[in-house]
Parts: C-alpha cells; sequence; structure tokens
C-alpha cells in the first residue's frame, strides 16, 4: 500500500507531494515567520487547513497572555496567508486529527502531513500520514512538497479475537508492550487481519494514532467498506464519490506485498492494558500485577510513578480521570465510556473530566444525551482540545496526581510536572473514574 | 543553516534509553513564537535534580552529547533540536534517534551521528574524553584512538556540508511541481472542497 501511495506522489527523484496540510498553532508560527521573513506565499492555501487545538482552554476562563499570543498568531497567520481556519468557537474546531476525518478531508491514497507527530492517525484511512517538525511544515507551506526517502515497512497482522472488554486501545498498548517503543523504527506500519476489518473508523483511528509510540513513521491500513460508508456524505467527500471509492479500492496491498518486517500479535493474549511506567511499551494485563524492573529504564520509571512491584494494578488508586485526545475522544469513545457511567458516580475524591475530541463530537454527544450521563455522574463536560493529553492550557496534573488516561502518552510529566499517568481505554477509564481505581472493566459489564 | 563540517571536544553523556522530545523540552515552553529562547529550559524537569549529568561542572560547555538509545523518541517539537542548540551541543551520538527529531536536527545543522552500541557505550563511559566527528569523512574519532565510521543520508550530508537552505533547493525543482500539480489537475480534482 505505500509503494502505490508513494508512486503516486513521487514529484520526482527524493521529492514527496503533500495532498493535505494540517495546522495548529503550536507549531506553525516560526513557520509562517520563516516564509515571511524570505517573502514567499503559501503555495496552496487550498489544501491547508487550520485549527486552534493544543494550548485552547476548554473551561471557563481566558487562556494565559503567552497562549493567547500563539493563538492571535494562528489567526494572522492563516488570514494573511490565505489558510482556511476553524479558530475557537468555530462549529468545526477541534483537535487537528479529529477534524481532518470528521470533515471528510482525510482521504484514502493521500499524502497528509501535520506539525504534530500523532499525524499517523489519518492512516487508518489508507493514507501515507506522517508528523512533520517546523522547519518542514515552512517547507510544505512553500512549495507542498517535502525532500523523503521511502521508508521501510513492516506489516503487523492479528490473529485471534478480541476478548470481551477489550477495544481498539487494548490492541495497540499490548502490541507496543510486544514490540517496545522503538519496535517500528523507520518504518511505515500496515495493520492486518480480521481483526482490523471488523474495527469500526474510531478503533482503527485510535491505532494508528498510536503507531508514533512504537516509532512508526506511519501507520496504514487498507480502506474498505467500513472506510467508505465512514466518508459517504461528510463535508469533504468528493462529489463524484462512488467514482473516488472505485479509485480508492486500489490502494489495498496486494496479496503478494512483502515487507521489509513482519510481526503477529495474537489476540487471544490480549485482556484490557493499562501502563504502569512512563513510556506506552511499559504496559500490563489489568489482572496483573505492577512488574519487577527489567533495567534501569524500569526502575527510574517505577520510581517516578510511585509504585512498588507486585503490587495489583487494580489497587491503584487514582486521583483523576481524563476522557479526551487524538487517540480516544471520538464519539464512539465517549459512548463506550458513557455506558460504563450510567447509573453510576464518579468515586468520592476523584476529578474526572471529559474533553471531546471536537465541537462536533461535543455537539453529536450532547444530542444523544451523554453530557448529562457524565455530568450527573460527577465528571466535568468540557469543551474541545488538546487539553490535559498534554497540559499546555491549565488542564494539568499537580505533582505526585495519579491519573486514569485515554490519550496516547504516559512520558514523566507529560499531563503536569510529576504527574503519574496510566494509559487505558475509555471503557477502562470510565470504569477507574467510578471505582476510584484502576479496574477491570469486564467486572463492570452485568 | 550555517555549514557544518567537524565537531570537536569533550562529550557529555546522558546515558538513558527513550529519552523523549517532552523531557527535552516540556510542552510549558513551546507557547513562544520565535525560534529562539529554549535552550535554558532544556531538560527542564531534570535540571532540578542536582544529579542530574547535564550539570556536572565537566560537561559544561562540551560540544557533543551522547544519549542512549531511541534518543528524542516521541513529540514533533522541532523546539526540542533549537534547545538542545542554543544550550550549546551541535552533535547528538546515540545508537538510534526519533525520526521526526532527526530530521528536525538536519535542518538546523545540528549533527545526530548514529554509532554501534559498544562505540556509544565508550563515548558515555568515558565523557567528558574529546571525540572528533567529521561529517565530511563520516567518521567519529573516539577517545581511545579508535575511528569509528556511520552512515549518513547523502542528500542531508550534501546540505549540512554546504549550509544549504532546503526550500530554496526545491524552489529550483518547481518546474517538476508544476507539472506534476497539472497531471494530478487532469486525473481528477482532489482538493479540499469544503
Ligand atoms: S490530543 Fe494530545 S496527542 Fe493529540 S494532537 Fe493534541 S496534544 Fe497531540
Amino acid at each position: 500500500m505505500l509503494d502505490k501511495v508513494w508512486a503516486d506522489h513521487e514529484v520526482g527523484e527524493g521529492l514527496l507531494y503533500v495532498d493535505l496540510h494540517l495546522v495548529h498553532e503550536v507549531t506553525s508560527a516560526q513557520a509562517f515567520e520563516g516564509l515571511r521573513l524570505a517573502g514567499r506565499p503559501v503555495r496552496r492555501p487550498d489544501r491547508t487547513l487550520a485549527t486552534a487545538d493544543h494550548n485552547v482552554p476548554t473551561g471557563p476562563g481566558d487562556p494565559d497572555d503567552l497562549s493567547r499570543a500563539q493563538l492571535e498568531a494562528l489567526d494572522r497567520n492563516c488570514a494573511e496567508f490565505g489558510v482556511r481556519l476553524y479558530a475557537l468557537g468555530h462549529r468545526r474546531q477541534g483537535v487537528v486529527h479529529v477534524i481532518g476525518p470528521e470533515l471528510g478531508v482525510t482521504q484514502p491514497g493521500m499524502t497528509i502531513v501535520c506539525g504534530d507527530s500523532h499525524t499517523s492517525t489519518h492512516g487508518a484511512f489508507g493514507a501515507l500520514a506522517f508528523g512533520i517538525g517546523t522547519s518542514e511544515v515552512e517547507h510544505v507551506l512553500a512549495t507542498q512538497t517535502l525532500p523523503q526517502r521511502k521508508p521501510r515497512t513492516m506489516r503487523i497482522a492479528y490473529v485471534g479475537t478480541l476478548g470481551p472488554g477489550c477495544t481498539a486501545k487494548d490492541m495497540i498498548l499490548g502490541t507496543i508492550g510486544q514490540i517496545g517503543t522503538d519496535g517500528a523504527a523507520g518504518h511505515v506500519i500496515e495493520y492486518a487481519g480480521d481483526a482490523i476489518r471488523r474495527l469500526s473508523m474510531e478503533g482503527r483511528m485510535t491505532i494508528a494514532n498510536m503507531s508514533i509510540e512504537a516509532g512508526g513513521r506511519a501507520g496504514m491500513m487498507a480502506p474498505d467498506d467500513t472506510t467508505f460508508a465512514y466518508l459517504d456524505g461528510r463535508p469533504g467527500a468528493p462529489p463524484d464519490f462512488d467514482a473516488a471509492v472505485e479509485r480508492w479500492r486500489g490502494y489495498a496491498s496486494d496479496e503478494a506485498a512483502v515487507f521489509d518486517r513482519e510481526v503477529t500479535v495474537d489476540l487471544a493474549d490480549v485482556a484490557p492494558q493499562v501502563s504502569w511506567g512512563t513510556n506506552p511499551s511499559q504496559v500490563a494485563p489489568i489482572t496483573g500485577a505492577v512488574p519487577e524492573p527489567a533495567d534501569e529504564t524500569d526502575e527510574r520509571a517505577l520510581a517516578y510513578m510511585g509504585l512498588t512491584a507486585g503490587t495489583p494494578l487494580r489497587d491503584i488508586a487514582v486521583d483523576r480521570v481524563f476522557l479526551g485526545s487524538c487517540t480516544n475522544a471520538r464519539i464512539e469513545d465517549l459512548r463506550s465510556a458513557a455506558e460504563i457511567v450510567r447509573g453510576r458516580r464518579v468515586s468520592e475524591g476523584v476529578r474526572a473530566m471529559v474533553v471531546p475530541g471536537s465541537a462536533q463530537v461535543k455537539a453529536q454527544a450532547e444530542r444523544e444525551g451523554l453530557d448529562a450521563v457524565f455530568q450527573s455522574a460527577g465528571f466535568e463536560w468540557r469543551g474541545a482540545g488538546c487539553s490535559m493529553c498534554l497540559g499546555m492550557n491549565p488542564d494539568i496534573l499537580q505533582p505526585g496526581e495519579r491519573c486514569a488516561s485515554t490519550s496516547n502518552r504516559n512520558f514523566e510529566g507529560r499531563q503536569g510536572a510529576g504527574g503519574r499517568t496510566h494509559l487505558m481505554s475509555p471503557a477502562m477509564a470510565a470504569a477507574a473514574a467510578v471505582t476510584g481505581r484502576l479496574a477491570d472493566v469486564r467486572e463492570l459489564v452485568a | 543553516m550555517k555549514a557544518v563540517r567537524v565537531v570537536s571536544g569533550p562529550v557529555a553523556a546522558l546515558d538513558r534509553a527513550s529519552v523523549d522530545t517532552d523531557q527535552i523540552i516540556p510542552k510549558q515552553f513551546l507557547k513562544r513564537i520565535e525560534r529562539t529562547g529554549f535552550g535554558e529550559f532544556l531538560f527542564h524537569d531534570w535540571m532540578k535534580d542536582p544529579d542530574f549529568p547535564l550539570r556536572r561542572p565537566d560537561f559544561a560547555g562540551a560540544p557533543i552529547l551522547a544519549a542512549g538509545r531511541n534518543f528524542a523518541c516521541g513529540s514533533s517539537r522541532e523546539h526540542a533540536a533549537w534547545a538542545i542548540q542554543e544550550f550549546g551541543f551541535q552533535a547528538v551520538v546515540a545508537e538510534s534517534f526519533g525520526d521526526i527529531f532527526r530530521t528536525n536536527a538536519s535542518k538546523n545543522g545540528l549533527l545526530t551521528v548514529v554509532l554501534p552500541a559498544a562505540d556509544v557505550r565508550e563515548l558515555l563511559d568515558s565523557a567528558p574524553a574529546a571525540a572528533t566527528i567529521d561529517l565530511q569523512a563520516q567518521t567519529v574519532a573516539l577517545p581511545s584512538g579508535r575511528t569509528a565510521s556511520f552512515e549518513v543520508d547523502p542528500g542531508v550530508r550534501e546540505r549540512l556540508l554546504n549550509g544549504w537552505d532546503d526550500i530554496a533547493l526545491t524552489e529550483r525543482r518547481a518546474e517538476e511541481i508544476d507539472r506534476y500539480e497539472a497531471e494530478r489537475e487532469r486525473r481528477g480534482p482532489n482538493v479540499l472542497a469544503l
């Protein structure tokens, strides 16, 4: 699949054409400034789309001065260079990797880049999508291309069936636990197997999103009827949809496709996962215990997390719960968490919040009454943005606070200096919220 | 970008694996809209620890950083490369790097050198003993006197050795891009129809 998309976009030796360039406030200011200094225009504003997400407030109150300056810089830059912007307050605003698919501008066979490592999310549609740095953002703005060498390919094939209570998040956490945070370094991953075919687009995006946590350059999945049904009728979908579908079908890998590396993941081994350390490969099934440290990295992680080897994971109490991020804040994620929360209350002393991935997800959830389910259980219901996924806005953990989080990174301090993050699925985070500790969601469903 | 050819001098050692860019420059410093002002916040949280290696006086001013494998994985923030460079490093040596960081570094003239584990180990263990990285020759003269060689993408090497600006290079290929775009439009539109 990579070969086909690559061949379609090679302008010439080592130069790749970019179909869609997504832009947000944190990694773009210096790039626009570079253009301005050099007197260069944006080559294809019609292939560029901006939103404000990383740094926006999701609750009442104004952003701090620096945040405001950054958001205003994005407003100014987009106006000056003619780039479409969904700013704070717009009905289409949201986390960049949530809105691309939801607007239907993410499509099979495309090349998509963004100054953000989780751009891999869009690969769920059979696009080649990867994160770039600010210098590259400037390069794409100026030329709509990127100098690139073709990465190696790796297939991760899932066998077996996903057990009860398990989700796409558990699949990918289990996979990263198996191959490590650099297990896919230098490779574009293609996820394959019936278990992938059976997933919704939301589930596929959760997996593709975390490709980068395994070190992958990008993660792709063959487009199929689920993909096409998702895109049908969205505002950005091609007018001649049937013809587009015909073209898109051609991107799936051929039977005989050869990969530089092959890995098999047996889903029979995957139970609901939670992370116990400070990188996403430090995960274990919820039924397990905090493991003995295998090396110095593990030791550092346990010390930072304030955990002792041998402690059952289900004995670990949490202070906070964060339902959000480009990994798990789509409508289906909120639905699955609401299922668990319905009729229950957030445990005494736990502060829990829901941050929908986009303004549209928020509106949809409100149409379905999910906001009421969460709020009557004691969750805070916030506006769309990255929020506590990276804690650039006031949504942060205090030192030592422990959080059940549906995001993608449990790095030291990711959610606030000294904060301790446990990654898990939305249903598992909901279970943690109502029990006050890491919990096995399977025990909460009748 | 300034041309780089040789980086020579003492080595500072950060013997940790999978150091992520969230550690290198935490998010609260990403709000600046300039390219400068990040050096003083390098490893902000870790620097609070008096035993953090980069606080060692004998590492001060070292132009080379040796680090554990999978260095600078995680977030795409180019601020990480800016901070390392502004702090005073001109090159980082490790067994492997996060892909995006490596590209970001190359756009700023910060060398990233991949060496086999044993060679990185020597640098880590003998730091601050000096080493010399020669990009032209693609070699590292190790403190023991041995010379290790490294691979680098020929295009990247050329650009670094000459200090060329990437965008200017691509702009010379404008005709190719025009032709590609014209051909694409013929095959049917695929633009943002929002
Ligand atoms: S939600 Fe988190 S991971 Fe996703 S784009 Fe925002 S900060 Fe990055």
